[in-house]
């Protein structure tokens, strides 16, 4: 069963068409980027996948679970790291993720030992008295992946979950993410416009204007003229 | 599974976590807590002392017996943290917004209604916190309601604060940005606090304007203020409490319809990436 199965969604602001029958699956304990510039309709399919918009065409499935008809199942599986900041910056760490926890359900108990689980993973141990304000931008972006683990999801959606941090602080997220997958339990959906961030043994899929324009694994999507050629030839027809 | 198969110590514990996020950033924004305080204590100590001087008041159910001017004022001062605690949660709620905050509420698998209900819950819980230290207060300025009516205003005040609470809550929905909130003060607080009962009784207003009388007859706020001023003196405004209650019921239909992915405002709602 995938983590994540679209099919035929499509989502219109208006007269604009954001996305257009897309149709995408996150193979389960796969590391899968999605990628587009900006404007390719990245932000609007998270919104859908995270119930911030209402999908009137085509489905969702979270782990096996339609979106539509089972939301409290398929949320329950989903973490998610929104592209801008979404911890209280008033807060220190613990109690943001004591908050998160209560929003999953997770009794006081649970969640302290769960918090002490995921701030470990994340190696902000050390850092669970302070405010979300003290900490670096890479620091908050760890402590954003902790609060999504915190009701261990079956899949991870990270929105850009790069931007804006240094180029130690961004390697750092990416590196995390990927070793959370290679130690098992969850499955990542990483949207970026950055190239560099996925490898050749990735799953991709590339969005642009709202459409899938190709999917599959990097290496075979990138071929001899690499990714960046590919993706340019491809975003190029299709402008 | 459906949103029933939560147990219900998950939907306890959502809740308490809703509330004690609240109640916790109300106490670490102690300058809150004091604005909500001197705004009702400056009406009460200056305002009202002018105004003992000439106004006359007539016994008017629930006063057995003629009142000073300051005890006449009280519930509607109550009523008034009330409903700028309310308007605060409203603005709490555009800025969760602006800085992503809310998503991590609204990705919450527990259903919306009942998401945002907890933080009604919890924002009305912070204002009567609020209203029994003004209450408090206002014993030793010689204001003293019947001792059980302090128990018996206790559900009055849940009630008008959910109602102002939920009036904020579908304020928040509409309102873009933060810079527009002044707006809300100009449009929504002031008419709603000086066309009510809170400051004068209505038979006040009908002798000087009967059409200013039916607008504070037509004003939600006017039917908290006498909710809580009967409930202090230990009787009952059905009327009041009808109006409240419907009301109420109206505002959180309409919040939770603006704040529905399908509908209201997240529709609407257009982002880049």
């Amino acid at each position: 069963m995938d983590a994540l199965r679209i099919t035929g969604l499509s989502h219109h602001f208006g007269s604009t068409q954001a996305l257009d029958d897309v149709s995408l699956t996150v193979p389960r304990g796969s590391f899968t980027a999605l990628l587009g510039v900006n404007g390719a309709g990245k932000t609007t399919l998270f919104s859908l996948v995270t119930r911030l918009y209402s999908n009137v065409s085509g489905s969702i499935e979270v782990a096996g679970f339609d979106l539509r008809r089972q939301p409290a199942q398929a949320m329950a599986r989903l973490g998610v790291v929104f592209q801008s900041r979404a911890l209280d910056a008033d807060l220190s760490v613990a109690q943001n993720l004591a908050y998160h926890a209560a929003l999953h359900g997770i009794g006081r108990r649970a969640a302290r030992a769960r918090i002490a689980q995921v701030l470990a993973q994340v190696g902000l141990e050390e850092r669970a008295g302070d405010r979300v304000s003290a900490l670096s931008g890479g620091q908050q972006r760890r402590a954003e992946i902790a609060r999504a683990l915190i009701h261990s999801p079956d899949l991870l959606l990270l929105d850009e979950a790069t931007v804006g941090l240094d180029v130690k602080s961004r390697a750092e997220v990416l590196a995390l993410t990927r070793r959370l997958i290679a130690s098992g339990g969850v499955s990542a959906l990483w949207a970026t416009h950055i190239l560099d961030e996925i490898q050749g043994d990735d799953d991709l899929v590339i969005l642009h204007k709202g459409r899938v324009l190709s999917s599959g694994k990097t290496a075979a999507i990138a071929g001899p003229s690499g990714l960046t050629q590919t993706f340019l030839s491809l975003t190029g027809a299709a402008a | 599974m459906t949103e029933r198969r939560f147990p219900a110590a998950a939907w306890a514990t959502a809740f308490r976590g809703i509330a004690w996020r609240e109640t916790l950033r109300f106490v670490q924004q102690r300058g809150r807590f004091l604005a909500a305080l001197v705004r009702p204590l400056v009406w009460l100590f200056i305002f009202a002392a002018g105004f003992r001087a000439v106004l006359g008041l007539s016994i008017t159910p629930p006063y057995q017996t003629y009142v000073l001017y300051e005890v006449y004022v009280t519930p509607g001062l109550v009523a008034m943290i009330q409903l700028f605690n309310g308007m605060q949660s409203s603005l709490s709620m555009v800025y969760d917004r602006e800085t992503g905050a809310m998503r991590t509420l609204l990705v919450s698998p527990f259903p919306r209604w009942f998401l945002l209900g907890s933080k009604l819950m919890a924002g009305v819980i912070v204002s009567i916190i609020q209203a029994y230290a003004f209450l408090a207060i206002a014993w030793f300025w010689d204001i003293r309601p019947p001792a059980w009516g302090y128990v018996a205003v206790l559900p009055a005040l849940v009630l008008s604060g959910l109602m102002l609470g939920a009036l904020g809550l579908f304020l928040s929905s509409a309102i873009r940005q933060l810079e527009n909130f002044a707006g809300v003060m100009n449009f929504v607080i002031f008419p709603m606090f000086f066309a009510s009962s809170a400051l004068y009784p209505l038979w006040r207003m009908q002798e000087s304007s009967p059409l200013l009388h039916d607008i504070c007859a037509a004003n939600p706020f006017t039917y908290a203020v006498e909710l809580i001023r009967f409930a202090l003196y230990l009787e009952m405004n059905w009327p009041a409490f009808g109006v409240v209650a419907g009301c109420l019921a109206v505002f959180f239909g309409a919040a939770v319809f603006m704040y529905d992915p399908a509908k209201g405002l997240w529709a609407r709602r257009k982002e880049r990436g």
